[in-house]
């Protein structure tokens, strides 16, 4: 691998790489996210391989397994460039002919491209299909364009050449005044605004000083931090030499939680990389500025994610937070000035400084400046992940992109923010997203976990599941915390037992309140939220369970009962085959029926059954 | 029991207390636990109180101070996962190895674990069965996959067998 040390050199390697990369007909990008392996594209990235070999295409063809473009649900994805044809649920059996046709003979193989169900056409480029067409896509642009794993990629499209910009021809403190006027906030979920954190640590006194990347994304439901990092860790590391350069910090740290292991491979080979080329570690690009980044690994501990949590796992140590009366600005790891920014948060700064402070303000609303990658995932036709610019409506992003409705219910509530959001009503939807709106209506930003909930959703078990995720998360460092989650967790489990009663709702409130106001951590303070934004909205369907002893969305097992609608029923027999307390009778070909004292209401009859038969009430 | 790999493993951190966390993963990567005699090695060459590493190895949920089974079934449960019946595959789960999580089966075959998210929420619920991610699951496909595991591990049982014999 070459060395640059200088802009000059930086400038002549893109030119050879981008020359190099032209001498290609075609290039087949093959997504390698985490969500298209559970779809099988190693095999189809082998297939390709073989295939090419045989044929001899290899001059030719150039095959990229790249991050992932966020549409995971149709996994696996091959893009061909530069005809742009986007292939979706592609296998390794589909791979020759796509060779054969697309590649050899220029006609597309109409059965792997996407059908607009709604208006029954085929559509070539993924901009065109619907998910992608409302998206601002920014940030997550070049995700399907390079493999992560290969910094020529990222250098052919332009990158490091904002570091070199902020090196060569601004100081730290212009630096630090763009990334302020640029209005960019912390993507991780408060919202902070980045320049004045850099600004603070800044002006802090102490060497040396260090930035962190968070990759801990713990909020169940949240996966765009993975996407980036696994699929453009350059991007991230630029974005932090940049951070570092401003705060005058010479080490780095990229915490990434041990459920990511792709994007902590796909990081460690862009430290590996950038170290030897010169972009990393003594004088880089001959500037006299220093700044090494080392990796940090998880161990499943969500309160991880809280920043003076994760110094404390760096350090080796326990990740139980501390009080932030003093800032982690001024005394962070190891006692030193420490700034740390979420990944999306990294991932903005290149693009502010090539593009400039004024053209990321003009994206976005008065407030709440740029883009949003959002992870819309439950029960949504169109799932994975989304990139808009603030301000959007949730009514856009899960009607327009999202496609509606999944298999027939209506849409009820969207949850945002994680364990420490809401859930924002179906009547609330024309909402425009940004920081302030989400906080107005009980929920919040947090790292951009968008599920959306159905009538088959039952919002008092949602609010259990946060509720009992946060007390087995809770790190029992206060007691507010550790005994309140606890107590509200038992009153949870009494009410979706039918066991509630007129005073459960009322204990309830108290109790979130007490969690919210005496909690040491910000895992703690905002722990009821989920709770008290489903008693705020649907309120109806915790008294159900009170007082009628029913659940609405006949989710509760304890509070329904499963039967087979006798005329739907054609007597098939594969209920009662799977059913593993065999609660089920009947003769074939004749209508079957349940004993309700031997279910066990797990729902294998329902998920079995061809003939929708199964009814829960 | 022999701690060599330990050694290697450490030396590869260059006994950096900032590397714990990672040094933890990759002993239980080797030992499928954390042996009390290897973090004994960590203590010492780390130059760290052994009960300070004891706190780390319980503290993180990742880390298991007993043995874990050959075969790994990991289930997500986080919230997309959960809203799209994430807890009716633990069910059956539950019920097809006889453990709950966090346990492993009498016969070291399975470690069942449950974890808050995996970050595949876009095709959920989400299995991770021995390195490999599953998609858009229910509980007929996770007994299958289990099933399928127990049909080759009895296949390979007889093929030992058979080879055995032969010997």
């Amino acid at each position: 691998m070459r060395k640059v040390k200088s802009i000059s050199d930086l400038e002549r390697w893109r030119e050879d790489v981008i020359k190099k990369e032209k001498e290609y007909e075609t290039i087949v990008s093959v997504c390698g996210g985490t969500g298209c392996q559970a779809y099988d594209c190693q095999k189809v990235k082998a297939a390709f391989q073989n295939e090419m070999k045989k044929k001899g295409m290899r001059e030719r063809v150039v095959l990229k397994v790249t991050g992932c473009p966020g549409f995971c649900e149709r996994g696996p994805l091959v893009t061909i460039l530069p005809q742009n044809i986007f292939y979706q649920r592609v296998k390794a059996q589909d791979v020759a002919e796509i060779i054969s046709e697309t590649i050899q003979n220029g006609r597309k193989v109409e059965r792997l491209l996407f059908e607009d169900s709604a208006a029954h056409h085929k559509i070539t480029s993924s901009q065109d299909i619907p998910f992608y067409r409302a998206q601002m896509r920014l940030l997550l642009s070049h995700n399907d364009l390079i493999d992560p794993t290969r910094i020529e990629n990222y250098i052919a499209i332009g990158g490091y050449r904002s570091l070199a910009k902020a090196l060569f021809q601004m100081r730290p403190e212009e630096v630090i005044a763009e990334i302020k006027i640029s209005g960019l906030r912390g993507r991780g979920g408060a919202g902070y605004p980045t320049g004045k954190k850099w600004e603070n640590c800044h002006h802090a006194k102490g060497e040396p000083k260090y930035v962190i990347c968070n990759c801990d994304e713990g909020d169940p439901g949240a996966f765009m931090d993975r996407s980036l990092l696994e699929g453009n860790p350059h991007a991230i590391l630029e974005g932090m030499l940049i951070g570092a350069y401003a705060i005058g910090a010479s080490q780095g740290f990229i915490y990434v939680r041990h459920e990511y292991p792709l994007a902590h491979k796909n990081a460690g080979v862009a430290i590996t990389q950038a170290r030897k080329v010169g972009l990393l570690d003594k004088n880089i690009l001959g500037s006299g500025f220093s700044f090494d980044v080392e990796m940090a690994k998880g161990g499943g501990a969500f309160v991880c994610g809280e920043s003076t949590a994760l110094i404390a796992s760096i350090e080796g140590k326990v990740g139980e937070p501390r009080s932030k009366q003093i800032h982690m600005v001024e005394q962070g790891l190891w006692g030193k000035p420490t700034n740390l920014n979420n990944v999306e948060t990294w991932a903005n700064v290149p693009l502010i400084i090539n593009k400039g402070s004024q053209w990321f303000s003009s994206i976005g609303t008065e407030k709440s400046k740029g883009t949003k990658i959002f992870s819309l995932v439950g029960k949504v036709k169109n799932t994975g992940l989304v990139e808009v610019p603030m301000g959007i409506t949730l009514k856009e992003i899960i009607f327009d992109i999202g496609g509606g409705q999944q298999d027939g219910k209506r849409i009820k509530a969207v949850q945002t923010g994680g364990p420490s959001g809401g859930c924002i009503p179906a009547s609330l939807f024309d909402l425009p997203v940004d920081f302030e709106s989400l906080s107005q209506v009980g929920s919040m930003m947090g790292s951009g976990g968008m599920i959306v909930m159905d009538e088959g959703t039952c919002m008092v078990d949602v609010a259990k599941y946060f509720v009992h995720f946060l007390q087995e998360e809770s790190c029992g460092k206060c007691l507010p915390c550790r005994e309140g989650l606890k107590r509200m967790g038992q009153i949870l489990d009494n009410i979706t037992e039918g066991k509630g009663d007129e005073e459960s709702l009322s204990l309830l409130e108290e109790l979130a309140e007490v969690v919210a106001d005496t909690s040491l951590c910000g895992l703690g303070k905002t722990a009821p939220n989920p709770v008290l934004s489903a008693l705020r909205y649907f309120r109806s369907e915790f008294e159900a369970h009170i007082y009628q002893k029913r659940c609405p969305a006949a989710v509760c097992t304890h509070l329904i009962q499963y039967s087979i609608s006798e005329t739907d029923c054609t007597g098939c027999g594969a209920c009662a085959k799977i059913c593993p307390t065999q609660a089920i009778k009947g003769e074939k070909k004749q209508s079957h029926f349940i004993l309700a004292e031997v279910c066990s209401k797990c729902g294998s009859c329902k998920d079995v059954c061809k003939a929708s038969a199964v009814l829960v009430q | 029991m022999d701690f060599e790999h330990v050694e290697k493993i450490i030396d590869k951190y260059e006994e950096k207390r900032t590397a714990l966390i990672s040094i933890l993963h990759e002993i239980q990567d080797q030992y499928h636990h954390l042996p009390e005699g290897a973090l004994r090695k960590v203590a010492s060459r780390l130059r760290m109180d052994l009960n300070d590493i004891y706190g780390v190895a319980t503290f993180y949920k990742s880390f298991s101070l007993i043995p874990k089974g050959k075969h790994s079934v990991t289930l997500c449960l986080g919230t997309a996962c959960h809203v799209r019946g994430g807890p009716k595959i633990l069910r059956e789960m539950k019920r097809q190895l006889n453990i709950e999580p966090g346990q492993t089966t009498a016969d070291k075959q399975f470690s069942l674990n449950v974890v808050n998210c995996l970050g595949v929420c876009a095709i959920g619920p989400v299995m991770f069965v021995d390195g490999k991610f599953y998609g858009e699951m229910n509980s007929i496909k996770a007994k299958r996959i289990i099933e399928k595991i127990n049909k080759n591990n009895n296949k390979s049982n007889k093929n030992k067998k058979r080879n055995g014999v032969k010997s």
